[in-house]
């Protein structure tokens, strides 16, 4: 792992009044508003909130998938507000792998085809898209369904190949939506782990958006509260800080 | 994305909503198809025409006259040509330098007089006409009755069908069915006519040139003038009856009976000619009223009609009516292009229809595709491979479909011409730049059409296309 981050104190991602305002006809709604917030490389960070309080918003802002009214998003020196399309088209090819509630797993296609899609839009030749696309799916230990397609699995199983697909290229960051928000919660709990495993193992910086305080005490070394746009708390967790980003810079490295 | 990839991604995203692409394609296919009958009935129609006019011998002909006859085929020829005083006389000397001119395959005198034919000993009038043996392969002797002489000197006479309709009188009347020419040949093919002629030959003035130098220097020169004419018979037995008018496009002087080319020049008939020229005429030699000079190739005409321009005599070809038939042709394809590509302009509707349903449907994939990392342009291409991919699939059908309904419609044609009495036709042509550019132009009918419906599915915002269920 080339990407593992150097030190502890390498700030991965930051926000700097962040800002993300719809307008709804006459009225203007702030989805986010004034959100400022550092992210080490390798922390695991929660991001709570009742619905409607602005954290998907954040992970969208953070994602690339949107652009910020105001304020700025700098993920590893890259200002994202000043990124054209097609540059932000590749920040997500290659820095950002995410998960969503749904999976959003494509319904046309066998999990190895969902897997490798990124690859495609990276142009990797076949051949080592294969090779890539069967590793990511044995690591998420679903090798042997590796040519059946989505319908035919489980939420769990769906949700473990849309990791596979988030990890394929190698990003730095992992962006999980609500990942446990369609799955009982024994499965959410495998998910989590395997998430936290990236974490550990990969040495991925992980923001989950959650409304579940409970799986995010449990997982996440950091929780950020929002509400109403704005970010109400900033707590280190310490249930789940056992393992420290310093640990994890190095361990990435086996 | 590479282009194998965004081919099979296309594919697949076409065989997931099969019934519509299937349709949308058809509906192209039916637009190429019409698109390519409606040219190949333009390309095989010319075809046919030039084949038939090849046939005729009118586009690889030279007809050549002499200025001295003072018509030229336009009062700007007579004004610009050579003075008809000082032009040539068409004789022997002139056809065979005529045939020596490159290019050139061969010149024969047109042997052409009135006169009275016998059958059955009822006196017919009608123009006799002189035909060389390379007129075998003429157009108009395709349908006929009995053959072609045996030799180009054997004393036999085909029969245009209106002359035969007058020698066994069943001159059909106005309105009436024509009658068929095997019933007219039947009676005629074998029997015997007897041709009277007026005969030209060389007077006994002609042995004994008067002597050189005397009073005036001309006077041998007219006395070589003088000959004789000689009333003659000659018996010819009927070998064919032409159903087509080999001779059309000579007007009034179109002839009815033809004999074969060297039998009627030893017979030295007198010919219109020989009386206007009778105070030139150095010569027994006959003078032609006109010599026919065939080219190797049409292409080749000017070249030769300019040639024999120089040599001091008018010539006519058909070429400039060409260049009328070829504007035609020409005003015939753009019609047919344009009425071919319209059912292709409401199938190319049809595909941006489909591709904007697509994206409706489709839009939460975009959004997928977006947030794992596909570019505005992979999303672009995506659709345009999938419009594309329609449109060469659409394409080739359209060619086969249109290749098809060619041949049902030649072939059913084909099957009313021979009930009719006429020889089948190939009129419908395929020709391989016609299939190329068929599915060309579909693609690229196609690809213009994928452009909107694929700049849409490129801008779609991923954030709400994700929230899209």
């Amino acid at each position: 792992m080339t990407t593992a981050p150097a030190s502890a104190s390498h700030i991965a991602i930051r926000t700097e009044n962040l800002c993300r305002h719809y307008r709804m006809g006459e009225t203007v709604i702030r989805a986010v508003d004034g959100v400022s917030l550092e992210i080490r490389a390798g922390e695991f960070v929660a991001l709570l909130g009742s619905s409607g309080s602005g954290k998907s918003s954040v992970l969208n802002l953070i994602a690339g998938l949107d652009r910020p009214t105001s304020g700025s998003v700098i993920v590893q020196d890259r200002d994202l507000a000043k990124l054209s399309r097609e540059e932000l088209a590749k920040y997500r090819l290659r820095v950002v792998g995410m998960v969503f509630q749904s999976f959003n797993l494509i319904a046309s296609m066998t999990l190895a085809e969902n897997v490798e899609l990124p690859l495609r839009f990276a142009e990797v030749d076949r051949g080592k898209r294969d090779t890539l696309a069967r590793e990511a799916l044995e690591r998420v230990g679903l090798r042997a369904r590796m040519h059946h397609r989505p319908s035919e699995l489980s939420g769990g199983e769906q949700q473990r190949a849309a990791l596979a697909r988030a990890l394929i290229n190698r990003p730095q960051l992992l962006l999980a939506d609500e990942p446990t928000g369609n799955l009982d919660s024994h499965t959410g709990t495998e998910i989590l782990g395997l998430v936290q495993e990236f974490n550990q193992q990969l040495g991925m910086t992980v923001v989950m958006v959650t409304h579940e305080r409970a799986l995010a005490e449990r997982y996440a070394q950091r929780m950020i509260f929002l509400a109403d746009g704005k970010l109400i708390e900033d707590r280190a967790n310490e249930v789940a800080a056992n393992v420290s980003p310093t640990r994890l810079g190095s361990g990435a490295q086996s | 994305m590479k282009i194998p990839d965004l081919t099979e991604l296309a594919l697949r995203n076409l065989r997931e909503s099969l019934l519509r692409n299937s349709l949308t394609t058809i509906g192209i296919s039916v637009g190429v198809a019409s698109l390519v009958a409606m040219l190949s009935l333009g390309i095989g129609l010319q075809q046919l025409f030039s084949r038939r006019l090849a046939k005729s011998g009118l586009f690889d002909t030279v007809l050549v006259t002499s200025r001295r006859d003072m018509r030229g085929m336009s009062r700007e020829d007579e004004r610009n040509g050579p003075r008809p005083g000082e032009s040539r006389v068409l004789d022997e000397s002139v056809r065979q330098e005529m045939e020596h001119l490159p290019n050139v395959l061969e010149a024969y005198p047109d042997i052409r007089f009135v006169t009275e034919l016998r059958y059955e000993d009822k006196p017919h009038l009608t123009t006799v006409a002189a035909l060389p043996a390379s007129a075998k392969s003429n157009d108009a002797f395709e349908g006929m009755q009995g053959g072609f002489f045996s030799s180009d000197t054997a004393t036999e006479a085909i029969l245009q069908k209106s002359f035969a309709e007058e020698l066994l009188g069943k001159t059909p009347a106005r309105g009436m069915d024509e009658t068929n020419v095997a019933d007219l040949a039947k009676p005629l093919l074998g029997k015997e006519l007897t041709m009277r002629y007026a005969q030209r030959a060389p007077s006994a003035a002609q042995a004994t040139p008067s002597s050189a130098g005397t009073t005036n220097p001309s006077d041998g020169d007219l006395a070589a003038a003088s000959y004789s004419v000689i009333s003659r018979e000659q018996k010819l037995k009927i070998v064919g009856v032409a159903d087509l008018d080999p001779e059309s496009m000579r007007g009034p002087t179109r002839a009815k009976v033809f004999l074969p080319l060297q039998l009627a020049e030893s017979l030295h008939v007198m010919q219109p000619t020989d009386l206007r020229e009778i105070s030139r005429a150095a010569s027994d030699q006959p003078v032609y009223s006109s010599i026919s000079v065939r080219v190797k190739n049409p292409a080749q005409v000017q070249s030769v009609e300019d040639a024999i321009k120089k040599m001091g005599f008018g010539t006519f070809s058909i070429l400039d009516a060409s260049k009328g038939l070829r504007l035609i042709f020409t005003i015939l394809f753009a019609f047919l292009t344009i009425f071919g590509s319209l059912a292709l302009v409401v199938a190319s509707i049809s595909i941006v229809n489909t591709l904007v349903m697509a994206i409706l449907e489709r839009r939460r994939e975009i959004g997928i595709m977006k947030a794992i990392g596909a570019s505005d342009g992979d999303v672009k291409k995506l659709f345009f491979a999938e419009a594309g991919s329609m449109g060469i699939l659409g394409g080739i059908l359209g060619v086969a479909l249109g290749w098809t309904i060619g041949q049902v419609i030649n072939f059913g044609i084909n099957i009313y011409l021979r009930s009719q009495g006429f020889p089948p036709e190939h009129f419908w042509a395929v020709p391989w730049w016609l299939v190329a550019f068929a599915i060309l132009f579909a693609f690229v009918v196609s690809l213009v059409s994928g452009l909107y419906p694929a700049g849409r599915a490129a801008r779609l915002d991923p954030v709400q296309a994700l929230r899209y269920e």
